[in-house]
């Protein structure tokens, strides 16, 4: 004789928010969506249905639909099926968000972190600007605007002679 | 709004049609990304605009229901890719209106297009530095790429003027304050086009005529076999979702 499934328990806005910051970003998996700096508040909305909010990268990030879905993962283990994901564009989301961890990740997997503080729109890196991720050397020069995903360019370095991405400063 | 996501859909999917064609690897990736970041900008504009109509019409709705005479792009973005040089002149022509106007949108009354245009600058701004380098480098390439880039720029031009364009629509919306005339932008958007074709040792084109009609559905022949293969799958799929 079994009962009805033991009903879920219903989390706290806070322990949602750190399970949602702690998933990994599907493109950059190195680094999680809260050390991305995306996850914007979490809190119930007008109707008291517990919204998430996810600051784009890119307005057309192909990830956002893998994170939406995997948001809704986390709401639905946390017992609030009904949760809801919202995208919020202010305040915009900037490379400026990416925490000290964050940049920490990336560097240790080969990505060079958004030198910082971010110019004002996402111009060229200055020669010598993004130190190499893998030798140190300043010696880096930019090589292609676009990379291996929106948010990565690739620059060349002299010293090891090999290319490497960089996280654009935006 | 339609009119803006018009134009970032269908000349993000004219970009489209450049992958596994560009002339190398990392512009096949830079031109899919720049096509990417045109489909995002038209899903937000889509959605915004399906809020503030009423009629609750959602992004797909936009995009895969409507017939090729209810698109309200400019004849610009569905001008076919020509050789790379077009794409470049387009690429120029187009990024330099964008970055002015959604930086004009980031001042309007909307709260919503306001972040739009904020966030949406800044993109269109690192497409336009990719068309300025483009332009240059072809321009002061060899004798054949500055050629092309001319023929490039000729070829484009008179589609700029439509850019500009303004209608009753903006007119009324432009009286009432809700968002800038693009008609006032031109100056500016001259100056700045100008000065990179200058830079790149070609000549500013003076177009005998102006392209127009695309902004009231009245559109070139090569768009309907773009938006058929845009709708392809949906009509194969009805009601199929992504």
């Amino acid at each position: 004789m079994s009962g009805p499934a033991p009903a879920t328990v219903r989390r706290s806005a806070g322990e949602v928010r750190e399970r949602v910051a702690a998933l990994p970003d599907p493109e950059l998996p190195v680094i999680s969506l809260g050390d991305l700096g995306v996850v914007g508040s979490v809190a119930p909305g007008v109707d008291g249905v517990l919204e998430v909010e996810i600051m784009p990268t890119y307005l057309g990030c192909p990830a956002l639909g893998e994170i939406t879905a995997a948001v809704r993962d986390v709401l639905r283990a946390c017992g609030h099926p009904e949760g809801r994901v919202r995208q919020v564009l202010s305040p915009p989301w900037t490379t400026d968000r990416i925490t000290p961890e964050g940049r920490r990740r990336l560097a240790a997997h080969g990505i060079a972190p958004p030198v910082s503080p971010a110019p004002t729109g996402p111009v060229p890196v200055e020669l010598g600007a993004v130190p190499c991720p893998r030798c140190g050397s300043r010696a880096t020069r930019p090589h292609a605007p676009f990379g291996p995903s929106r948010c990565q360019s690739v620059l060349w370095c002299a010293g090891c002679r090999e290319p490497f991405p960089y996280l654009t400063a935006l | 709004m339609v009119r803006l996501g018009d134009d970032a859909l269908v000349l993000g999917q004219r970009l489209c049609q450049w992958i596994t064609r560009a002339p190398t690897i990392d512009e096949d990736l830079a031109l899919s990304n720049i096509a990417l970041d045109l489909i995002g900008h038209a899903r937000v504009l889509y959605t915004r605009a399906g809020q503030l109509d009423g009629s609750g019409r959602c992004e797909d709705d936009f995009a895969y229901t409507r017939s090729a005479r209810e698109f309200t792009n400019t004849l610009l973005a569905e001008l076919p890719n020509g050789d790379f040089a077009v794409t470049v002149a387009r690429q120029l022509v187009y990024t330099h209106y964008a970055v002015l106007y959604y930086e004009s949108l980031a001042r309007c009354a909307d709260p919503g297009l306001a972040a739009f245009g904020a966030r949406a600058a800044k993109e269109v701004a690192f497409h336009r530095m990719h068309a300025d380098r483009w332009t240059v480098t072809l321009g002061r390439g060899t004798g054949e790429s500055a050629r092309r880039m001319q023929q490039g720029l000729d070829r484009v031009w008179p589609y700029a003027a439509e850019l500009f364009e303004e209608d009753e629509v903006l007119a009324r919306l432009a009286v009432r304050d809700v968002v800038l005339s693009p008609a006032v932008l031109r100056e500016t958007w001259l100056g700045g086009v100008s000065g990179v074709v200058t830079e790149a040792g070609l000549a500013v084109p003076a177009p005998a005529w102006s392209a127009s009609g695309g902004r009231s559905g009245l559109h070139s022949e090569e768009f309907g076999p773009l938006i058929a293969e845009l709708q392809s799958v949906r009509r194969e799929f009805p009601g199929g979702t992504w």
